[in-house]
C-alpha cells in the first residue's frame, strides 16, 4: 500500500490557500486544519481549566481557608466544571483526533459538510467565551456547579445567563460535528470499505455521533427553559409556582449520562486502534468490539436515573435503574477483555502510546468498578455527593478520556506534525502524570468512602490526611502534565522528520505520507481487506 | 472552499443530513412535550379549564394556514423540477406570505393574552393558581419557541428564493430548496402538535 508519490503535493500544514497567515487557519474548511484549531483551542481552556482544579486541591491542603473564600471555590469548581466537561472533554476526541483522522479512515478526502464543520468550531469559540464573559460580567460569577440544579440555578445571584446559555452553544456545536460525521460515514467511506470494514476508531465516532445527535437536544432545551426561568420567571421548575426541581435533573441527566458516552465511546476508539498497531496483531473479536460500541450507546440513554437514586423516585424506578447500570458495564467489560485478548500472544512493540494504553486500562477499570459501587442502591445512599464520586468520575472522564486523549496525542502526532517527538521526555512525563493522577484521585475514594462531602473548601480535621496526600499528588500530576505538553511542542523544532507509517499501523492514515496532503489521497483507495490486516 | 478544488456535490448526503437535523429539532421540542404532559398529569383540572380560554377560532385558522403553506412550498419544488420557474417563485412567495399571516395571527393572539394580565411572572396570573401559571408558561414558552423557528424558516425560504431568481438553484440542483422544504414541513409538524396539546384537549 505504500506505493505513494514522493511528496508531490503540498503538506496540509504548508499549503498557501486564498487567505493568508492566521486567516488560513480560522477561515479553512479543510477538516485537518479544523481538527487543529480545535486541539489549540481544546488544550488552552483545558489550562485553565486544569489550573482551576489545582488551586482547588491547594485550598484542600488544610481544613478552613487556605487561598479562597467559600464563594471562590464555589465559583471555581463550577467554572472547572463547564470548562472541563463541556468545552475539553465532550469535544476532545471527536473534534480533534475523529475531525483529523475520520474522513482520512475512511478514505475520503474531507467530512460531507466542510462548512458546517467550520461553523461548529466557531460555534465552540462562541460558547466558551459566553462561558467566561459570566465570570466578569454582573454580580459575581456562577457558583452552582456545572449541573445547573434547579431552583439554585435561577435563584443565585451569580451571572447564570451568559454560562446557561454559553452551555446550550457548545451542545449546538456538538450537535453539528455528530450530525457531520454521521453523514461522512454513511457517505464518504471509500469503495469497497463495508461497514464491517470500517476501523473502530471511526465505528466509536459513529456511535458517538448518534448520542450527540439523540441527546444534546434535551440539555439544549433544559438551559432554554432555565433561561426562560431566569428572565420571564415561567416556574418549570420553581417549586412556589408549581414546577417541579426534579423534573429539570430528570431532564438534565437524560442528556449528561449519554455525554459521558460522548466522551467514553471514542477514547475506546482510540484505544482500541492503539492497542492492535503496537501488538501487530489484528484486534481480538472486531465485530464483538463494533457491536458492544453499539450497546453501550444504546443503553447508555437509559441509565440517568442512577444521578438521581437519592433524589426521590419510586422504588421501581431504582430498581430498573440499578439494574440498567450494571448491564451497561457488560459491554464495556467486553471491551477491556478484547484488548487484553488482543495483545495475548501478540509481538509487542513498548512505544510512548502503548504505555498510554496500559494506564487507560489501569485507571478504566477502576473508574468502572467504583461506578458499579455506586451503581447499587445501599452503597449509593451512603456515598452520594462525596469525595468518592468525584474521585469515580476523574478516573472515568480524565482517567479515561484523558488518558486516551493524551495516549491519541502521542500515537497520531507523527502523522499530524510530521516530526518524531522526544520519547524519554513522553515517557518520564507519562509516569509523573500516571503517578500523580492516583495519588491525587486514590485518596479521594478513601476520603468519600469515610464521608467527606464534595463540593465544599472545608472539611472536619480528620480528613486532613487524605487531603494532603492528594494535594500533592495535584502538583505531580501538573508536573507531569507540562512535562508532557512542553515536550510535545519542542519536538515541532527539534524532532527528526516522521515516516508515513513510525508504528506500522495498517488502517489508511498510514499509507499516506506525514503529515498528509491537502487532499489526503492522490486517488481514493479501494478496499479489499478489513482494517487490521497483520497477516 | 480554499481547499476543495473540485466541487464535490451529494445531494443524498445534504438530505440525510438535514433528516439528523430535523431529529434533533423533534428532541428539542420533545423535551417539552415531556414536560407538558408532566404538568397536565398533575394539574389535569387547571390545564381543562385554562385550555378552554384559548381561541380554537385562531387555532384552527393558523393550522389551515400552516399546511397551506407546507402544501404551496412541496408544489413549488415540483414546479421547480418541471422547470417552471416563474410558478416556483410565485408558490414560494405564497408560502413566505402565509408564515406571515401565522406570525400576525399569533401577534393579535398573544396581544390578547397579555392585555387580560395573562403572561408569564404576571401577578394576575399568579394569583390564579399554580396549574394555571404552568398552562400558560408552557403555552407562551412553545409557542414562541415555535414562532422563533417559522422566522428561521421565512429567513431561509427568503434566501432560497432569491437563489431562484438569480439561477443559483435550478431544475436539476434543488436539494437546499428541498431542504427548507423538509424544514418547513417540521415547523408545520410540531404545530400539529402544538394545537391540539392547548387548544383542542378540554
Amino acid at each position: 500500500m505504500s506505493t505513494q508519490k514522493d511528496i508531490a503535493e503540498p503538506s496540509f500544514l504548508d499549503y498557501k490557500g486564498r487567505y493568508k497567515g492566521i486567516f488560513s487557519w480560522i477561515f479553512s474548511t479543510d477538516h485537518k486544519r479544523i481538527a487543529l484549531l480545535y486541539l489549540y483551542s481544546i488544550l488552552s481552556f483545558f489550562a485553565i481549566g486544569a489550573t482551576l482544579g489545582l488551586l482547588m486541591k491547594f485550598e484542600l491542603i488544610a481544613p478552613g481557608k487556605t487561598i479562597m473564600s467559600a464563594q471562590t471555590y464555589n465559583a471555581f469548581f463550577t467554572l472547572h466544571g463547564i470548562i472541563m466537561i463541556f468545552a475539553v472533554v465532550i469535544p476532545g476526541l471527536p473534534a480533534v483526533f475523529g475531525n483529523f483522522l475520520l474522513p482520512i479512515m475512511i478514505g475520503a478526502k474531507d467530512v460531507a459538510f466542510p462548512r458546517i464543520n467550520l461553523l461548529s468550531w466557531y460555534l465552540y469559540v462562541a460558547g466558551v467565551s459566553l462561558v467566561l464573559i459570566s465570570q466578569f460580567a454582573g454580580q459575581g460569577p456562577p457558583d452552582t456547579g456545572w449541573t445547573f440544579y434547579a431552583p439554585y440555578s435561577f435563584r443565585t445571584t451569580g451571572t447564570m445567563l451568559p454560562a446557561v446559555f454559553g452551555a446550550f452553544v457548545l451542545g449546538f456545536s456538538s450537535i453539528l460535528t455528530g450530525l457531520n460525521f454521521l453523514v461522512t460515514i454513511h457517505r464518504m467511506r471509500a469503495p469497497g470499505m463495508t461497514w464491517l470494514k470500517m476501523p473502530l476508531f471511526p465505528w466509536t465516532l459513529y456511535a458517538t455521533g448518534w448520542v450527540q445527535l439523540l441527546a444534546t437536544p434535551i440539555i439544549g432545551i433544559t438551559l432554554l427553559m432555565i433561561v426562560a426561568e431566569r428572565t420571564l420567571h415561567i416556574g418549570f421548575f420553581d417549586p412556589t409556582l408549581g414546577g417541579d426541581p426534579l423534573l429539570y435533573q430528570h431532564l438534565f441527566w437524560t442528556y449528561s449520562h449519554p455525554a459521558v458516552y460522548i466522551m467514553i465511546l471514542p477514547a475506546m476508539g482510540a484505544i482500541s486502534e492503539i492497542i492492535t498497531t503496537f501488538s501487530h496483531k489484528t484486534i481480538f473479536g472486531y465485530k464483538f468490539m463494533v457491536a458492544s460500541v453499539l450497546a453501550i450507546a444504546f443503553v447508555g440513554y437509559f441509565v440517568w436515573g442512577h444521578h438521581m437514586f437519592t433524589s426521590g423516585m419510586s422504588g421501581t424506578a431504582l430498581y430498573t435503574f440499578s439494574l440498567l447500570t450494571f448491564i451497561v458495564a457488560v459491554p464495556s467489560a467486553i471491551k477491556v477483555f478484547n484488548w487484553i485478548s488482543t495483545m495475548h500472544q501478540g509481538s509487542i512493540d513498548l512505544q510512548t502510546p502503548f504505555y498510554w494504553a496500559m494506564a487507560f486500562i489501569f485507571v478504566f477499570m477502576i473508574g468502572g468498578f467504583s461506578g458499579l459501587i455506586l451503581g447499587s442502591l445501599a452503597a449509593n445512599v451512603h456515598l452520594h455527593n462525596t469525595h468518592f464520586v468525584v474521585a469515580h468520575f476523574h478516573f472515568i472522564v480524565f482517567g479515561g478520556t484523558g488518558f486516551a486523549f493524551f495516549g491519541a496525542m502521542h500515537y497520531w502526532y507523527p502523522k499530524i506534525t510530521g516530526k518524531m517527538y522526544d520519547t524519554r521526555w513522553a515517557n518520564i512525563g507519562l509516569v509523573l502524570f500516571f503517578i500523580g493522577f492516583i495519588t491525587l484521585y486514590g485518596p479521594m475514594f478513601y476520603l468519600g468512602f469515610k464521608g467527606m462531602p464534595r463540593r465544599y473548601y472545608d472539611y472536619d480535621e480528620i480528613f486532613h490526611a487524605g487531603n494532603i496526600v492528594s494535594t500533592m499528588g495535584s502538583w505531580v500530576l501538573y508536573s507531569g502534565l507540562a512535562i508532557i505538553i512542553i515536550n510535545l511542542f519542542a519536538s515541532l523544532k527539534s524532532g527528526s522528520k516522521a515516516p508515513s507509517d513510525p508504528w506500522g499501523g495498517k488502517t489508511l492514515e498510514w499509507t499516506i505520507p506525514s503529515p498528509p496532503p491537502v487532499e489526503n489521497f492522490d486517488e481514493i483507495p479501494i478496499i479489499t481487506k478489513g482494517p487490521y490486516d497483520y497477516k | 472552499m480554499n481547499t476543495t478544488p473540485e466541487i464535490h456535490r451529494d445531494d443524498l448526503a445534504s438530505k440525510t443530513g438535514m433528516w439528523l437535523f430535523l431529529f434533533t429539532e423533534m428532541l428539542l421540542f420533545g423535551g417539552l412535550f415531556v414536560v407538558y404532559s408532566v404538568y397536565r398529569f398533575r394539574n389535569a383540572q387547571a390545564f381543562h379549564l385554562a385550555a378552554g380560554e384559548l381561541s380554537v377560532t385562531i387555532g384552527t385558522i393558523n393550522t389551515i394556514i400552516l399546511l397551506t403553506s407546507s402544501a404551496m412550498i412541496a408544489m413549488s419544488i415540483t414546479a421547480l423540477q418541471k422547470k417552471n420557474k416563474k410558478f416556483a417563485l410565485f408558490l414560494l412567495g405564497i408560502t413566505i406570505f402565509l408564515g406571515l399571516a401565522f406570525l400576525v395571527n399569533k401577534y393579535f393572539e398573544w396581544g390578547g393574552h397579555i392585555k387580560e394580565h395573562i403572561y408569564p411572572g404576571s401577578p394576575v396570573l399568579a394569583l390564579r393558581g399554580q396549574g394555571d401559571v404552568l398552562f400558560f408558561g408552557l403555552y407562551f414558552f412553545m409557542t414562541g419557541l415555535h414562532a422563533l423557528h417559522i422566522i428561521i424558516g421565512l429567513v431561509f425560504i427568503g434566501v432560497i428564493t432569491l437563489k431562484i431568481s438569480r439561477d443559483k438553484i435550478t431544475y436539476d440542483n434543488f436539494v437546499l430548496l428541498e431542504n427548507s422544504g423538509l424544514y418547513w414541513h417540521l415547523v408545520d409538524l410540531i404545530w400539529i402538535f402544538l394545537f391540539p396539546l392547548f387548544y383542542l384537549i378540554t
